[in-house]
Order: C-alpha cells, then structure tokens, then sequence
C-alpha cells in the first residue's frame, strides 16, 4: 500500500450538551449521574397532553456559540419534529431543527502542529434535545434512564475539511476550549458532554485515477485518544479494504462502525445506511424564534476573544513561548487573570512564569482556579515588579506567591516578614564586596587575570558576598560593585 | 347553571344537594345513554361538602363553586383513569392535570366525571370509542355526534351542568348541535391545551358546552387565558381576556350578518329552513344579511385530513408500550413491543389517520401533501379574513344534517368526514364559533346554529348567541329521555 497516493477526507457531526439552568423543554435540572429517572417531570417523559415550552437560555448559548464559529444566525428558525422509535426517546419523535438551522456557513480555526492554523468549515449548527438512555443489565429486561431526556443538545456539523487524525483532535480540543471559555458546556468527552463522530473516507490515487473509499461513520468515541485512535485505525482498515476489494463509494454504502477501546478497532455496526424517513414537520407545539438584531448584538457582546487568537496575540504582544501562551489560555480565567495582572503593571514574562509554575500547581491541588486561590492580580503584579526592580529574587517571588495564596496579604509585606528582601544598598554591600575582596586574593587574582579561570573565580566571590548575605543581597548590585573593585 | 352557582355561593342551596341529584340522573340516565367513561361520586360529594363548609364559614368562593361539572376524557386528571377512549390508555392514570382542570378547581368546581368521546377525539359520531357506547338522548337510535359526544350527552341529560369537550374539526360544535345545547370552539390559543391529549395540535381547542349561552360565557370566564406552559397560548397583552359576563345581555349594535348561499345548499331542507328562520330572528332585530362566497372552503376537508392526520401521526407515536400504556403480553424483541402493542392498543379509525398522516410526512410526499394543504389552509384563513371585512359574523349550519342513525356511516369513513364540512375551516383558521340550538327537524332532532367570529371576539360572538336566545326557546326544550 505504500506506493497509493491518498487522502484522508473527514468532517465530523458533534453534538454538545449545554449546561443550562435546566432542560431544553421544561423545568427540570440537568442530570448528573442521579439516580436513574429522578431528574425528569411528565413533559421529558413524553406522556400525554404535554407541551415544550423553550429554554431560551438554551437558544441563546446556542447562538453565542454559533457566533464563535463564525455562523450566520437566522433571523428566523423554528423547531420539527424528527421521528424515529426508540425506548429512549419518550416522544417517538425528537425536537430538533432541520431545513432552518439557527447557524450555518460558519468555520472554526485550529492551530496546527506547525504552529499554523487552519479553517475548518462550519456547514451548520442546531439546537436539539437530547434523549434517555437505555440500560440493559436487568436479564431478561432492558430498562429506560430518562434523567438525561430533554437536556440541550447542539450539533455542529462540520465539512470534510480535515486531513488527519492530528487535526480532528485539534479541532476537538479547540472546540472543547472554546465552550468552555463561553461557559455554554462543560464539555468533558468522558461524561458524554462532547461526542465527536467522525466520517471518514479516503481519495486514493492509483493508475491516474481517483476512487473514493465508502465512508465510514464512526461511532461510541468517549476520549480525544479514541477520537484520534480511531480515525487512525479506520485509515488503515478503509486502505486494506481497497487493496482487497477494490470496493469505492456509492449510493447507500456508507457504514457505521463502532470504536472497540479495548481491542483498538472499529467495528461494523450497520451495513448499509438505511434509508431513514425522518418524516420532518414543523412543531406545532413550539412557536417559531425570531431573533431582533439588537438581541444579537447583545449576545455577540459577550463574545469574548477565543482561545486560539488569544494564544497568537500573547505571543507576539507579550513574546512569550507558544507552550506557555497556550497553558495560559487553556482556561478562561487563567487567561483574564494573567490580563488583569498585566494590566495592573506587572511583567507579563515573570507572571506567566509565576502563573504557570506556582499558580497553577497550587490551584490544580486545591481543586480550584487560579483567581480563586486568594491572590489578587493587583498583588501579583506588584510581586512581579519587585522581582524586576531587583529587590526580590526570582525564587524568593514563588516563595512570596504560595504564602499570598495563603494569607492574602501583600507581597511586600510577606517579603518583609520572611525577610526576603534583597540588600541593594550598594553602602552596605561594599563593605562586605570589600571583606571578601580581601579575604580572597587568589581568587581575585585569577578574576583579574582573564582567561578561563576568571569568570569561575567571580562567581566564586559572587557566591561569598550571597553568602555573607544570607543570600539576601541584589546579585546585580553585587556584580556591578565587584566588578568596579577588580578593575 | 349560572343561577345554581350564585344560589349556592349564596348558601340557598347547598353544593352537596345539586351533586346529589346530578348522580340521581346519572343512575336513571347514564345506562341508557352512556356519557361517562368514569364517574367519581365519592370525590366529587366530597368536594361538594367542602365547598358548602367554605360557604357556610364565609369564605369566598370561585366562579362555579360547587357547581357539578364534567369534562371530556382526553383531559389529564391525577384523579381516576384519562383513556381518551381508547384501550392503548384504559389503565393510564395521568401525574399531572390539565390546565383546564386546575382552573376548574380553582373555581370550586366539583367534577363529575369524565365523559366518553371517539377514540383520540378522531370522528365525529362518538362510535370510534373503544371504551363505551353513547347515543344521543333526543333519539336513543342515533347517535349523539363527536366527538366530545360524552360531553353534550351529558349536559343534555342533565347528569351535570356544563362540560368541556376540544374540537379540532367541529368536535364540539358537532355534537352540541346534534344534542341540541351550546358548544363553543374558542379562538385557537385562547384556552390553555397543556394536558389535552393531543391529536392535531395546530387545531385542538377546548371549549365549554353548556345548556345555555349564559353559561358558556361563565365557563369562558374560569378556563380563558394565557398559560405559560403552552407557547401556542396567546399572550393577554396582545389580546385581553375580558369578562365574558359583563356585557353579555347587552346586543353589540346593528350587525352585519354574512351567509354563503353556495355552501349552505348542501345541506338538508329541514336545516337549511331552520337557518333561514334564525337569519329571520336577526333581521327583526335589526341585522343586514349579506351574501358571501368562501371558494376555498371546497378544500377545507381535504386540507384537514392531511394537516390533522400528520399532526396525529406524529403525536400518537409516544403510545408504544414501552412508557406507559398497553403494553402487548410476552414480545419477542422490542421492536414487538411497539408493533403489537400498537396494533392491539388503537382502533380502526386512529389506525386509519395514523397510517394516512405517516403517509403525507414521508419523503417525497412532503411536498405534494403536507405543504400543499398548509398553503390550503392559508387561503382558507385569507377567505375569512376577507369575509370579515364585510361583516360582524358569518352565520352557517353546523352539520349538512341532523343526527344520523348508529352505524349507518361507522363503516364509511369519507361519507363521515363530510358531516364536518361546516365545521373544519374553522379550526384551520383558528377562529372562534359557536353552536346554539336554531331548532328541530322532521323527526324533532335538534338542528344547531353557527355563528363564526374574528379572532378573540368570542365576547361579541355570546353577545350575539345571547340575542337570539333571549328571543327563542328552543334552548329550553328538553330531551324525550328526560321528559318521560
């Protein structure tokens, strides 16, 4: 096979739960993990005579999230019925949007390991609820969880823009980073927050032609490793097969195929798609939503800047790495925290390095963000200046960080009572720089000399004015003094 | 029955007395005309009591207090059974109550009980019930319409003061008209539908059937207005629940009366004759009669058959056995567990709109049935909208005839759709209509009236019912089951 030329085409259909206050039609709470069919009124569980009433704040999550992938809103949506049997979806039918889509024509940037990024096209996002879940560990019996029944659900459907495996991970955990920035998701793939299927097929070159490999969905995908195991593996498998049987796309031959996460290996799950009538119609229970444009721009005002741009502007604006812009704009708060403390006059380099290498740890083992562990940016940035200004060392300012988080107290004071207070006054330390210049002829000797021994030799003198000082003195300021005695 | 609730509030009468003698007439009346799938004697003199204590402790009491009433079957109780006359839910006890019943409670109603109707309110005869047999208390060989046909049964035999039916295509006024009292059909989304059991949700109303138009304003008045919970109820500030009441008796002014000539034609001599003297009452009091054409309304049975069958394909779905509900007896796999239980559960006729309705959704008929009739229908609203340019109200029958024999179009379904034909636009446009009785043909049946309104004027359209009441009494003419 290793002579083909081919191309991996994949666009995936995600569907995101949104962690509204309650369900997409009626009151109740969303579910997490309670008790089966504690979570759920006579509306999410379909009996009869009831009506949806919409969560608007489903709808306006939806397109707040939508904006972020650069859709077009429609003015007017409205909501139909999808019909389909199935224990866990009460209704027999599922409220859901089909030809008017509240989002459309979209795309969403993702960085490339290159440090590039790339347009992923958005075809279209809907609002939809979601359904129960079947479970089937009582014999002879399945039973019926409705407790996730009705909980907001937004499907995005992307073109198949993606090339790789690497860049549906990409875009996964983009995606995943720009729900939660928004705070319209939880988004976590174990807890079927975020579930990703993919389509894949290949264009394979061999002779001068072109055949196209029947495309396969993949499905039962809980982590961004099967995610990205999974396409991998599907790449190979659709590869073999061609080889094999030569077998191209047609009418009706796509398949789905379920990821084995034990044994690694997609697995046939439906032969041929079946042609599924939906049997689309508008709801009649549900009125259609008309979105004013002063409404919109509401909504697009709390759009905050995502990630992705975000991670390029710290880079250029702040010249920090692109390990660490992205660690700092992995979460939200982390980002507006490391801004509010820029703001406040701090050095951008030294609070990311504070942020990354002290905050972070503390608020990872406290369970909690870092704008939460009691430091206020204002106190970091002042703790940043004082690391600049010389009169801290860089190990004394994450000593300082770490009791903040502790007392709240200010740096200044901290440093104070722990003493850690570089000595700057060159009075003072020339007279110690002097002591040990005189207590020190050989190495002073070798300092003069030049050559290989002298830069050892300074340090060597540096190292006794640190420790006459306790370590306590500005080694700067200790440089400078030293270097006017050796001349 | 307005009286009734004021004597009672007044402590003339007590509560507990009128249930009693409404459960009287349920034991002499009930097995002859079978109006009731369930009844609740205990509950009901039991809330009879309570109210009569209230009363008598000069507490203040709601706008039926006491009064004993009954509501059609396909509206949610958490008391008794809410079968929809069907077997597929003979078992099914509802854990919420419909809108309608908490308003009802909230008005110290007490509830009789549950009246039988076709099966999922689809017919119009009230014989597609799986549950009961009702016929009509005027002639006990015919039938008493649908398909609220429990409901009007049961105010006409007295065997409770006013009802609720829902009428998606006439299922109110039909079997008011037929049984010889008042039915109103409500502007759509003026009464709350949250736990009416659906069947065509875009067209389902309920609405009040009572002996007298008095008393269908007095049940408009607790059962109107906007609820939260159903996004198609309209809004009180774009249109404002009045009391329907206050200026019941006063006459609206001089009115300008439309008839369609064309439509009229069809329908019997006796019913049309009996149309022409209520036109007759009108003028001498007042009233220009103009002449109208509605072309479109050719469609409306067709039109509906479509959109309310799609609606009911769609909502009948839930019915699986799997939820609540019949459920078939040892299934082999799940996919039995719909197919039996369904089959087992539904009767013919719900059978019949269910496949019809599954049939204009699928692909590739989408379009040349289900779109088609919602353009139908929209020129249907267009041809009332130009009606009412010209006038106050648009006057026609209720039903081509009068009540037909038992079985004599059970087995005919279209020669039975067509006893809606007067009725169905109505819905598809959403406007209110009532019928009061006009009437009696040959065979001393009652013939109803039809009066159609814009849009949220059912105040006006009372007032206009009113009128003509106060000036004849066929209203007051009681059954031959009841006479004797």
């Amino acid at each position: 096979m290793s002579n083909l030329d081919y191309k991996i085409l994949i666009g995936l259909e995600i569907h995101v739960q949104l962690c509204t206050k309650s369900k997409m039609f009626c009151g109740c709470a969303l579910s997490f993990g309670e008790a089966p069919n504690s979570r759920v009124c006579p509306v999410c569980m379909g009996m009869p005579g009831v009506l949806p009433v919409m969560n608007k704040q489903a709808y306006e999550y939806a397109v707040l999230t939508a904006l972020a992938l650069n859709c077009k809103i429609a003015e007017f949506t409205k909501w139909d019925r999808k019909s389909y049997y199935y224990p866990d979806l009460p209704k027999n039918y599922q409220i859901s949007q089909y030809d008017l889509p509240l989002g459309s024509n979209g795309f969403i940037e993702i960085p490339l390991e290159s440090g590039e990024t790339k347009k992923i096209r958005i075809r279209r996002t809907h609002l939809e609820e979601d359904a129960g879940k079947n479970l089937h560990s009582a014999g002879n019996f399945s039973q019926v969880d409705l407790n996730r029944a009705g909980t907001p659900l937004l499907e995005i459907v992307t073109e198949p823009d993606m090339n790789s495996a690497a860049e549906v991970r990409q875009l996964a955990e983009e995606l995943q980073r720009i729900v939660r920035y928004l705070g319209v998701s939880e988004a976590d793939m174990q807890k079927g927050h975020m579930r990703f299927e993919p389509n894949v097929n290949l264009i394979i070159t061999r002779g001068g032609s072109e055949f196209k490999t029947p495309i396969a969905e993949i499905k039962n995908l809980n982590s961004f490793r099967a995610l990205e195991k999974s396409i991998d593996y599907e790449i190979h498998r659709q590869l073999d097969e061609f080889l094999e049987t030569g077998k191209t796309m047609e009418m009706g031959n796509k398949t789905t195929r379920g990821w084995d996460d034990v044994k690694e290996e997609t697995v046939l799950q439906r032969e041929k798609e079946e042609a599924h009538d939906y049997r689309y119609f508008p709801d009649p229970d549900l009125v259609p939503v008309e979105i004013k444009e002063d409404r919109l721009r509401e909504i697009a005002a709390c759009l905050c800047e995502l990630p992705l741009k975000k991670q390029m502007r710290y880079i250029t604006e702040y010249k920090l790495t692109a390990y660490d812009a992205g660690v700092l704009t992995a979460e939200r708060s982390t980002a507006e925290f490391f801004e509010q403390a820029v703001a406040a006059g701090g050095e951008p380099k030294r609070i990311c390095n504070l942020l990354a290498q002290t905050g972070l740890k503390l608020a990872n083992e406290k369970g909690c963000t870092v704008c939460e562990l009691g430091v206020t940016p204002q106190n970091l940035a002042e703790l940043t200046k004082m690391a600049s200004d010389g009169e801290i060392s860089a190990s004394a300012a994450a000593t300082i960080f770490e009791k903040m988080a502790q007392t709240a107290q200010q740096p200044r004071i901290i440093a104070k009572e722990l003493n850690l207070i570089q000595k700057s006054d060159a009075g003072e330390l020339e007279a110690i720089v002097a002591q040990v210049v005189t207590d020190n002829p050989k190495a002073v000797a070798d300092a003069r000399e030049g050559g290989k021994k002298c830069e050892k030799a300074k340090n060597f003198l540096l190292g006794q004015v640190m420790q006459k000082t306790k370590g306590r003195a500005n080694p700067k300021v200790v440089s400078d003094i030293l270097a006017l005695k050796l001349s | 029955m307005k009286e009734l609730r004021d004597n009672i509030a007044a402590g003339k009468i007590k509560s507990t007395a009128a249930t009693e003698t409404v459960f009287e007439s349920i034991k002499k009346y009930e097995p002859i005309v079978g109006a009731y799938i369930s009844t609740f004697e205990k509950s009901a003199l039991d809330k009879a009591a309570e109210i009569d204590t209230k009363i008598a402790s000069g507490k203040k009491v709601g706008a039926l207090a006491g009064v004993p009433v009954a509501i059609k079957d396909n509206m949610c109780t958490t008391f008794g059974t809410t079968t929809c006359a069907s077997k597929i839910l003979e078992n099914f006890h509802s854990p919420y109550n419909a809108a309608v019943v908490e308003k009802l409670l909230a008005a110290d109603a007490v509830i009789v009980g549950k009246a039988n109707m076709d099966e999922f309110a689809m017919g119009s005869s009230t014989e597609t019930s799986a549950l009961k047999k009702t016929v009509n208390p005027w002639d006990t060989s015919r039938v008493p319409g649908g398909s609220s046909g429990g409901s009007a049964v049961a105010v006409t035999a007295e065997m409770c003061f006013a009802a609720l039916g829902s009428d998606t295509g006439g299922s109110i006024r039909l079997p008011a008209s037929f049984c010889g009292v008042v039915g109103l059909k409500p502007t759509y989304g003026r009464v709350s539908r949250y736990g009416l059991v659906a069947y065509g949700s875009s067209l389902d109303q309920i609405g009040p059937i009572t002996r007298t138009v008095t008393d269908c304003a007095l049940m408009m008045n607790v059962i109107a207005g906007y609820d939260p919970a159903d996004s198609t109820s309209v809004d009180e500030k774009i249109a404002p629940v009045p009391d329907y009441l206050e200026k019941l008796d006063e006459p609206p002014g001089k009115l300008k009366i439309a008839v369609a000539p064309r439509l009229n034609a069809g329908a019997d001599k006796d019913v049309q004759n009996a149309l022409a003297d209520a036109l007759n009452v009108y003028k001498k009091l007042g009233a220009e009669i103009i002449e109208i054409d509605m072309p479109h309304l050719d469609y409306a049975i067709a039109a509906y058959y479509i959109i309310a069958t799609a609606e009911a394909s769609s909502n009948l779905a839930r019915y699986d056995g799997v939820h609540y509900g019949h459920r078939t007896a040892n299934p082999a796999d799940y996919i039995e567990v719909y197919t039996k239980s369904r089959a087992e559960g539904f009767g013919k006729e719900v059978k019949r709109r269910i496949m019809l309705g599954t049939y204009a959704l699928s692909s590739g008929y989408y379009d040349a049935y289900y779109l088609k009739a919602l353009k139908v229908r929209n020129l249907i609203r267009g041809d009332f909208v130009n009606a009412f340019e010209k006038c106050d109200c648009i006057m026609m029958p209720v039903a081509p005839t009068t009540a037909f024999k038992i079985g004599e179009k059970i087995d005919d379904p279209l020669t039975m759709y067509l006893s809606d034909i007067y009725t169905i636009a109505v819905n598809l446009a959403g406007v209110p209509a009532i019928s009061i009785p006009c009437g009696f043909d040959r065979n001393n049946l009652p013939i109803g009236l039809q009066i159609i309104m814009p849009a949220f004027s059912e105040d006006k359209l009372l007032r206009i019912a009113k009128m003509y009441e106060s000036q004849t009494d066929w209203h007051k003419r009681k059954s031959p089951i009841i006479s004797v």
